[in-house]
């Protein structure tokens, strides 16, 4: 049909034209930026910093959507409400232990103890929402799990509004994470490199149980094919529920991490964090493990200089505000250029 | 254990979460303040046993696997301990909130919301009511399925009548002022509910009514269509004439705040009719649709309003609808093209990520000279001369509502429609058939546009002024849910979504915080329990039930269910 082509091809022109001039746009900024010379080069690495903090945490919520999606190409869009009741959880759990007088004897116990009831509450979410929200539905059409997600998102938002109120509540201070450290020349706070290592060991704990375990081999083999899987002995469904699960437990550290980070709980925290770490799972490629850690880290980056590197060299005021737009044009533009992501299979898209 | 003695425990301890869930947000302590029938019974303590009462029915009704159909008082008894467990659950939570305080994390667990749950009697006595309130109640929704089917649902529907009679009083009374009827006021209604008496009166009148449409209904329906077509035509005449005649003078009849209500609700139609085209005619999941509501009210405010920072060339609402149209459906257009060759799920993130762009954009510094930042835009002018009370901006909007159903129906029938329809069901399939699904995909996002960004200009000229936080995520996530309550693809269906989780959040002030808990509820439920909706387009239930359809044969020639779920890729 070539007519039919022609007319692609005109789309895929302008989207061309738009990307690429996107692209010129954000270039010629920070060509701008960087030769009017406004952050010093202390500042540009504290932002750099800030970034890789905040992109393991992406990370870290990135894999849960990659693990999902991997196995039943739904995108569980109620995952940052799962992030965010860990999150609650950590509060909570802080808090008692700080009144209790544990954050000041034991302090590391302690962290341990909120960070391991953050990320069970969190597992036991995503479990029981895919048991009530999304197993009746599997192999109906596409949107309904979708809209299902939806309404679970908003379920799970409000009924921690119900229950926790609506106020902004802040955390107590972990002191034993006050402090800066220095790792080489690079200069970050102590609370950055308790999240950046966390984050890490808890990818390189990942990667080892999906690469070396029993459990980990069926849920790659589920992935591969659910039927092949099933005719080979492996419970599909009961691998399902594991990936929520491991999916519950990684969001479940991302959100003590996140707290440790903003110092403050919020019914709605889930929600923007979610998106983006969709956004870090479909840039790496979504459906790739490891995709979803590099675009994690990716966007934490982007989202934290770009503003600065793009927009100021324009003079545009509070190019802060703005950040977001930053998240969300990343996508687009992912979406336009490479549907693929960095690692991922084409026919995932 | 008895599969049904099992299933019926643990229907009502799942009830009993439920309840536990409803308490613990707050909802049974704010619809304390809301009586059902006055000085009888709130609907805080109307709740708890509704939901035992759901409890029994589910108990005591026929099961799956293994196939048994309970019956007589063996069902009766199910029903009574399903709901007796779920009374236990409520007993248990009512004690654990007086003896454990756990304020500090769950502000609800308060000793009054135990007191609230015992009907206000004290531990013992009632530990005790509570209990065989709840069984009684589980006992009377088993029973359901026992008596005749027409009865059953002739008790429902009368049921959940007056129930619903009793929440809407401001309306109900509102109405009855202005059309002169004021003493039946006093019969029926007390301070803040129904009377005894008037809930007793409404129950049978409607009970009475369809159970008498259930055994004449038919009969009826016949003599119509045995009519002679020109009759029939003439009927439909009439019953069109009533409709509009009411519709002109509902703004009379139910007075300025309600007709406010009336105002909103048909600002949903119209963003509910843009939407469904989006999402139920082409199958396009767009969550970014505030984006265009957004984009008309802002282009609206600009080009008409005088304090318009930037530009304000101040035309009259109807010069100024052209160029909104035409903005609207540009920037329809320009969320349209990128996501032309994405699949559903990731359509939804990303039109979801323009629609947050929309509303960053104009909460930006950057955006400030032009469309006045966090401050907004004032004194946008009413559309018509006559001013901005809600009984005269009713009528653009009636008018617009009217004009857009009107499309949307034409457009669902024509060529256009059909290749939509095509290209939700099988996308590939449709472009082999000679469909251009660009064309068509964008045509839908652009017409969609349309319809939202007047609903949003006519918002602009009803309030007057615009801010950003008027376009947050929310709007879209409730014409979703409007839609997909009212049912997919159908234009009643939009109309029936709006009046229900528009209109009554409106009437109902106890119901306005839990409104997106509500919300979310309704999407999960209608999703697992009916995702045609409330009224389906028949195309549309077809399409959702043909695997159920197809399961349901291969169950009958297969004679048993193998109680495995279907894992389909």
């Amino acid at each position: 049909m070539p007519v039919r082509r022609s007319r692609l091809n005109f789309v895929n022109l302008f989207l061309w034209v738009l990307g690429g001039s996107i692209l010129a746009l954000a270039a010629f900024g920070a060509f701008l930026t960087i030769q009017q010379g406004r952050l010093s080069g202390d500042q540009w690495q504290t932002l750099i910093v800030a970034g890789i903090a905040l992109g393991s945490v992406y990370a870290l919520l990135a894999l849960g959507y990659t693990l999902v999606y991997g196995i039943l190409f739904m995108i569980n869009f109620a995952h940052g409400e799962v992030f965010m009741w860990g999150a609650f959880t950590a509060y909570f759990a802080a808090t008692a232990l700080n009144n209790a007088g544990m954050m000041a004897s034991n302090p590391i116990l302690a962290f341990v103890l909120v960070l391991a009831t953050a990320m069970l509450v969190s597992m036991l979410v995503a479990v029981m929402l895919e048991r009530i929200a999304y197993r009746p539905l599997r192999g109906a059409p596409r949107l309904v799990p979708l809209i299902t997600a939806i309404g679970a998102s908003l379920t799970l938002q409000y009924t921690a509004r119900g229950f926790y109120g609506s106020g902004v509540r802040a955390y107590p201070d972990f002191t034993l994470f006050d402090g800066s450290i220095a790792l080489g020349p690079v200069g970050m706070t102590v609370k950055q490199f308790v999240v950046i290592a966390s984050a890490i060991t808890i990818m390189v704990l990942l990667y080892l149980f999906i690469n070396n375990t029993r459990t980990g081999r069926a849920m790659r083999a589920v992935s591969e094919d659910k039927d092949v899987a099933a005719m080979m002995g492996i419970n599909v469904d009961r691998i399902i529920v594991t990936t929520f699960a491991i999916g519950g437990l990684l969001a479940g550290a991302a959100g003590i991490l996140y707290t440790l980070l903003f110092n403050q709980v919020h019914f709605f925290m889930g929600f923007l964090p979610g998106i983006k770490a969709f956004t870090a799972a479909v840039l790496g490629g979504i459906g790739n493990v490891i995709g979803a850690a590099l675009g994690g880290l990716t966007l934490g980056i982007l989202e934290s200089l770009g503003p600065n590197l793009l927009l100021t060299g324009y003079g545009i005021p509070a190019p802060n505000q703005l950040k977001d737009v930053i998240a969300f044009s990343v996508l687009v533009l992912v979406l336009i250029f490479r549907p693929a992501g960095f690692l991922g299979r084409k026919e995932n898209v | 254990m008895d599969p049904l003695m099992r299933r019926a425990i643990i229907t009502g301890l799942l009830g009993g979460a439920a309840v536990i869930h409803i308490g613990l947000i707050g909802m049974i302590d704010a619809f304390q303040s809301r009586d059902t029938i006055a000085d009888v019974l709130t609907l805080g303590a109307l709740l708890p046993i509704l939901i035992a009462l759901l409890i029994g029915w589910r108990s005591g009704g026929p099961m799956r696997a293994p196939h048994i159909i309970p019956t007589g008082r063996r069902a009766v008894a199910l029903g009574a301990l399903g709901g007796g467990t779920t009374g236990l659950v409520i007993t248990a939570l009512a004690l654990f909130t007086t003896t454990i305080d756990v304020r500090w994390i769950l502000s609800n667990a308060s000793p009054s919301l135990a007191e609230e749950l015992w009907y206000g009697q004290g531990a013992a006595l009632g530990s005790v009511l509570v209990i065989v309130v709840s069984a009684a109640a589980g006992a009377a929704g088993a029973a359901l399925h026992v008596i005749p089917g027409t009865i059953a649902r002739a008790l429902t529907v009368g049921g959940i009548t007056a129930i619903l009679v009793a929440l809407m009083e401001p309306f109900v009374v509102a109405v009855l002022r202005n059309i002169g009827l004021r003493f039946l006021e006093g019969i029926f209604y007390a301070q803040g509910g129904l009377t005894l008496i008037g809930f007793v009166l409404v129950f049978a009148i409607t009970a009475a009514g369809t159970y008498a449409w259930a055994t004449r209904g038919r009969e009826t329906k016949q003599r119509v269509a045995a009519m002679p077509p020109d009759r029939r035509r003439t009927g439909k005449l009439v019953v069109y004439f009533v409709l509009t005649a009411f519709l002109l003078v509902l703004p009379q009849i139910v007075g300025s705040r309600l007709s406010e209500v009336v105002g909103t609700v048909g600002l949903y139609i119209l963003l509910g009719l843009g939407l469904n085209i989006v999402v139920g005619f082409a199958g396009l999941l767009d969550l970014g649709y505030v984006a265009f509501y957004a984009v008309g009210a802002y282009t609206t405010a600009v080009l008409t309003s005088a304090a318009s920072p930037a530009f304000s060339p101040e035309l009259p609402f109807f010069g100024a609808l052209p160029f909104v149209i035409v903005a609207a459906m540009l920037i329809g257009l320009m969320v349209g093209t990128p996501v032309l060759r994405l699949r559903g799920d990731y359509l939804a993130i990303v039109t979801l990520g323009f629609g947050e762009i929309a509303r960053i954009l104009f909460l930006s510094a950057w955006a400030q000279p032009l469309v006045g930042g966090a401050q907004g835009i004032l004194s946008v002018p009413p559309p018509i001369p006559f001013g901005r009370d809600p009984q005269s901006i009713y009528y653009p909007i009636l008018f617009f509502c009217i004009l857009a159903a009107v499309a949307a129906r034409s457009l669902q029938g024509s060529r256009v429609g059909r290749a939509w329809n095509a290209m939700r069901e099988d996308e590939s399939v449709a472009e082999a058939t000679g469909i251009n699904t660009v064309t068509y995909k964008l045509l839908a996002f652009g017409l969609g546009a349309a319809f939202g960004c007047i609903s949003g200009a006519l918002f602009a000229t009803k309030i007057g002024t615009v801010f950003p936080v008027s376009f947050d995520l929310l709007v879209s996530i409730n014409a979703l849910a409007l839609i997909i309550l009212g049912g997919m693809g159908n234009i009643a269906g939009v109309i029936v979504g709006a009046l229900v989780l528009v209109g009554l959040p409106e009437l109902l002030r106890e119901f306005s915080e839990f409104r997106l808990l509500i919300y979310g509820m309704v999407l999960v439920t209608m999703m697992l329990l009916r995702p045609e909706g409330l009224l389906p387009s028949r195309s549309r239930r077809a399409e959702l039930h043909e695997r159920e359809d197809a399961e349901d044969q291969y169950e009958d020639e297969a004679g048993e269910e193998t109680g495995q779920p279907v894992v389909t890729t």
